[in-house]
């Protein structure tokens, strides 16, 4: 996340998008989609006229009265009857009432057994969900429409119950979502802070959980009334609905007996049913995004995708020869921008100009947001294909680097590129042991065999220090320490022996005890090699232990730059020294308390039971 | 709201420290059918006195953040006591357990997750105190006071967290956690996830407003320069157990306990000549520690 986080300091940083913020906002939002506008029109006109149906139409929808079986549209039947002579009309109006409130009551019902249940289960956890887990897998496991098939020939025929039990068999879908998202938040340091706030569990429940798992929740339920209404149309259509009342199901059935006669008849009901079944399912889509909610808590903000492809355009003039004679790896007026919402540019690194010699280890040190690690990416072509970068001169080992495929780029990185990440253990595929992962590179860039390459990494895991090379081979990344996996990592990078190394703060996720050693075998395989390397770091230390020349880095620029023994004793730029005057390594320690003793007082905490809840 | 708050300036001569860690034990339970669980805090015996600053420092899985959460009630403890003034907290019941808010208080290292994203930080200010029963104008004449008191504007309190800085946020979780006057501030890594330059100025207020309230910290950190800095005492922690607790100087100058030494002679100097010294003397020390 480095690409990101390091975007500059005026941007927003990526934040939990937690659903919750500004409800009002998601409704206007809900509002801008057309579709989702359309959708709610449809539902709000299909509960309108079911509620209105006795003023809508004076018939009866259940009287049937042979005489008038399969009359045609018009007079007093304005969608005409149906195969016993009952008013479509009139069935369509009443049969959307049958419908919603049978939805209602699934949604009721599956709701307050699966909300309350996983709430409960998702921030007690134990032994209450164990067992109400263990329910609602043996409720999914259950054949739903089997089950109301028994019910009802059971305790005869009634849409209502069968929705009731319906409404019981969907509630693990409740259940298992809202748990789900109920863990997820629990395991927030805000919640722990509320706790000791000394809050209430009803209080944090109200205050903290709740607000996220609404917004989910909701969605579920637009999507459940739709599964409801087709549920409920056709066991409707095999008869096993209330006895007279009317239904969408029911009008279908009745369709069906009469299809060669009057094949009009299935139109309407058909209708009725897809039209608002695609409403409901257009709304819970059209909610999802109004909500920002994609099943789980997102974390991060979405990255744009743009087709523009990470190319370093052209800025200026390329010189024909560099001007150090052994210079590695040359930037001048690098810059990188990124589009910004509003349809502007928003620069980020302002024109970065570097050298790095064979053999040379570069410290690029600053804090967040300094670009440092945005010059370290564009070096590598790894920055997001949005990023729009251009230089006036960007050559490693006199290749120039601007315009270069992404096949070219390809097979400079890892190969003659090696690239050392910050956090070991996502940068290393869970899937596939470490040996795979190391033997793969080698055997593309280096057409080796594969003993061939197992052997390589061998040595070189047994090179970077670690005690039993070949159980690490054959390890699964999560089977090491953090400290093991950065140094498979590092194996890794200079397994096709690069000539540049690019490592971006490769010791900040450690231990300072094995960032010792980290840095050791860095140091040891870049004098060993003779490879330049340039390392990302926040951490003066850091470049005090490894580094050559250091440039420091501030909002996009490079504001001093020099060899580290005359950066560290004589600090040119006013940034550098207030950096550095900012290291607590020469503090002096604080000292013990005053007043000698240390004990000078009896504390008596607040007597714990009286008064009553505080 | 009957019982008097604890005060510092209290002039009572029984010396009993603020809270003793008593041979306290804490199991993680492994999830696996009869998996025996695992003991991260193996009797560790602490005490912090009032308005005195221990830092804890340790290596990740030393137990040190265990142990705060301990402290906090936020693990279970499994054997040996905590008591804050004398009176035993550990175990409490979730009633007595908020009671203790009051005088325990909490800032988490990450100064992202540790503010609820979606309440403005006038909510997240006044939370704790209106279920106290403060009344609303009561609690917003106290968050003003206490944003001035980690130097942050007045109208931050319409904002929402993500407006911020992470500096500043970690500001606004030092502010959350004096709301009540608390006697004793576990902190959990507070400055790792922050800037250098923002980590100075963060340190300074925790000091600040410590000389100026009497409050004890629990100072739980990876980084001995920083607990050098803030700390009265030091106690280090190694795979959950206290290996070396003393004065702060004393620990991080010259450590007694190998382990001290070599996370000592680990941490990187920002001067090149010094850390070269630095690294060979951990060399020198690793090869003789080898041997011996």
């Amino acid at each position: 996340m480095s690409i990101l986080s390091d975007a500059g300091p005026a941007g927003p940083a990526p934040v939990d998008a937690v659903a919750a913020p500004a409800r009002a906002g998601a409704v206007r939002r809900l509002l801008r989609n057309p579709v989702a506008v359309v959708a709610l029109v449809w539902l709000v006109a299909v509960a309108v006229l079911a509620l209105l149906a006795p003023l809508l139409t004076s018939q009866s929808p259940t009287a049937s009265k042979i005489t008038e079986a399969l009359a045609p549209m018009g007079g007093d039947h304005p969608l005409g009857t149906d195969g016993v002579g009952r008013d479509v009309w009139a069935q369509l109006l009443y049969g959307a009432r049958t419908s919603l409130i049978g939805s209602l009551i699934v949604v009721a019902v599956s709701l307050l057994l699966g909300l309350p249940a996983g709430v409960l289960a998702g921030y007690r956890r134990g032994r209450f969900d164990a067992v109400a887990s263990w329910v609602a897998n043996l409720l999914m496991a259950l054949p739903a429409i089997i089950v109301l098939l028994v019910v009802l020939a059971q305790f005869g025929r009634s849409t209502a119950l069968a929705m009731a039990v319906f409404g019981v068999i969907i509630a693990p879908g409740v259940f298992r979502l809202v748990r789900s998202s109920v863990i997820a938040v629990r395991e927030e340091l805000y919640v722990d802070a509320a706790r000791v706030a000394g809050l209430s569990d009803a209080r944090i429940m109200r205050r903290h959980v709740l607000p996220v798992v609404v917004p989910p929740t909701v969605i579920q339920v637009s999507q459940l009334l739709g599964i409801a209404i087709v549920i409920q149309a056709g066991l409707e259509f095999l008869g096993l609905g209330s006895a007279n009342q009317a239904s969408w199901g029911g009008m279908l059935s009745d369709a069906f007996q009469n299809i060669y006669a009057q094949p009009r008849l299935l139109l309407w009901p058909a209708l009725a049913i897809v039209l608002t079944v695609t409403a409901f399912s257009l709304l819970g889509n059209a909610l999802r995004d109004a909500l920002g909610v994609s099943g789980r808590v997102p974390r991060v903000r979405r990255r744009q995708r743009t087709d523009a492809p990470p190319v370093v355009a052209a800025g200026g003039e390329v010189p024909a020869a560099p001007d150090v004679p052994d210079a590695l790896l040359v930037l001048d007026g690098l810059r990188v921008a990124y589009p910004t919402p509003e349809g502007t540019e928003r620069e980020v690194v302002h024109g970065v100009s570097l050298t790095v010699r064979r053999g040379e280890v570069l410290g690029l040190v600053g804090e967040s947001g300094s670009g440092k690690s945005q010059t370290a990416f564009a070096v590598l072509g790894l920055l997001p294909p949005q990023a729009r970068t251009s230089a006036a001169r960007m050559t490693f080992d006199g290749t120039d680097l601007r315009g270069l495929s992404p096949a070219a780029m390809n097979r400079l990185r890892g190969r003659r590129i090696g690239y050392i990440p910050q956090e070991p253990m996502s940068n290393l595929d869970p899937s596939f042991t470490i040996g795979s992962q190391l033997t793969e590179p080698m055997r593309h860039h280096l057409g080796l065999s594969k003993d061939e390459a197992r052997t390589r990494a061998l040595q070189l895991l047994d090179r970077v220090g670690i005690p039993d090379p070949a159980r690490v081979f054959a390890s699964y990344p999560h089977q090491v320490s953090g400290g093991m996996a950065q140094r498979v990592l590092i194996a890794g990078a200079v397994s096709c022996d690069p000539d540049l190394l690019i490592a971006d703060e490769p010791t900040t996720a450690l231990d300072v005890t094995v960032q010792a050693e980290v840095l050791d075998l860095v140091r040891e395989l870049q004098a060993e090699r003779q490879m330049g390397v340039v390392l990302v770091t926040h951490d003066f230390g850091v470049v005090a232990d490894v580094c050559d020349t250091v440039a420091v880095m501030r909002d996009g620029r490079i504001v001093e730059s020099a060899p580290a023994e005359r950066l560290f004793a004589d600090p040119q730029h006013e940034y550098t020294r207030m950096l550095l005057g900012s290291t607590l390594e020469d503090t002096p320690a604080r000292g013990a308390l005053a007043g000698a003793g240390l004990h000078p007082e009896e504390i008596a905490p607040a007597p714990l039971t009286s008064g009553g809840p505080r | 709201m009957s019982a008097q708050p604890m005060s510092a300036e209290s002039t009572s001569t029984v010396s009993a420290p603020l809270l003793t860690v008593d041979r306290l034990v804490v199991d993680y339970p492994v999830t696996g059918w009869r998996r025996p669980p695992v003991r991260v805090l193996k009797g560790i015996s602490l005490e912090i006195g009032a308005g005195e600053t221990l830092g804890l420092v340790g290596e990740s899985g030393s137990g040190k953040t265990t142990l705060g959460r301990a402290i906090l009630g936020l693990a279970p403890v499994t054997g040996g006591e905590i008591r804050l003034g004398g009176r035993v907290v550990s175990n409490l019941g979730r009633r007595e357990r908020r009671a203790l808010s009051r005088d325990v208080q909490v800032v988490f290292q990450d100064p992202y997750t540790s503010l609820n994203p979606a309440m403005t930080v006038g909510d997240i200010l006044t939370e704790p105190l209106l279920v106290t029963g403060s009344s609303r104008s009561d609690a917003q004449r106290r968050v003003r006071e206490l944003l001035d008191q980690v130097h942050l504007p007045a109208d931050a309190v319409s904002r929402l967290p993500r407006e911020f800085s992470g500096g500043q946020r970690q500001r606004i979780a030092i502010a959350r956690a004096l709301t009540r006057d608390p006697k004793l501030v576990v902190c959990d890594e507070p400055v790792s996830a922050l800037d250098l330059s923002t980590q100075a100025r963060v340190l300074d207020l925790f000091i600040e407003i410590q000389e100026r309230t009497g409050v004890a910290y629990l100072f739980v950190t990876h980084d001995l320069s920083v607990v050098r800095h803030i700390s009265h005492r030091v106690a280090v922690m190694y795979r959950g157990e206290l290996v070396e607790t003393g004065d702060a100087a004393a620990v991080t100058t010259a450590p007694d306990h190998p382990y001290t030494r070599r996370l000592l002679l680990a941490a990187p100097v920002p001067d090149p000549r010094r850390q070269a010294e630095r690294r060979a003397e951990r060399h020198r020390f690793a090869a003789a520690q080898a041997a011996g």
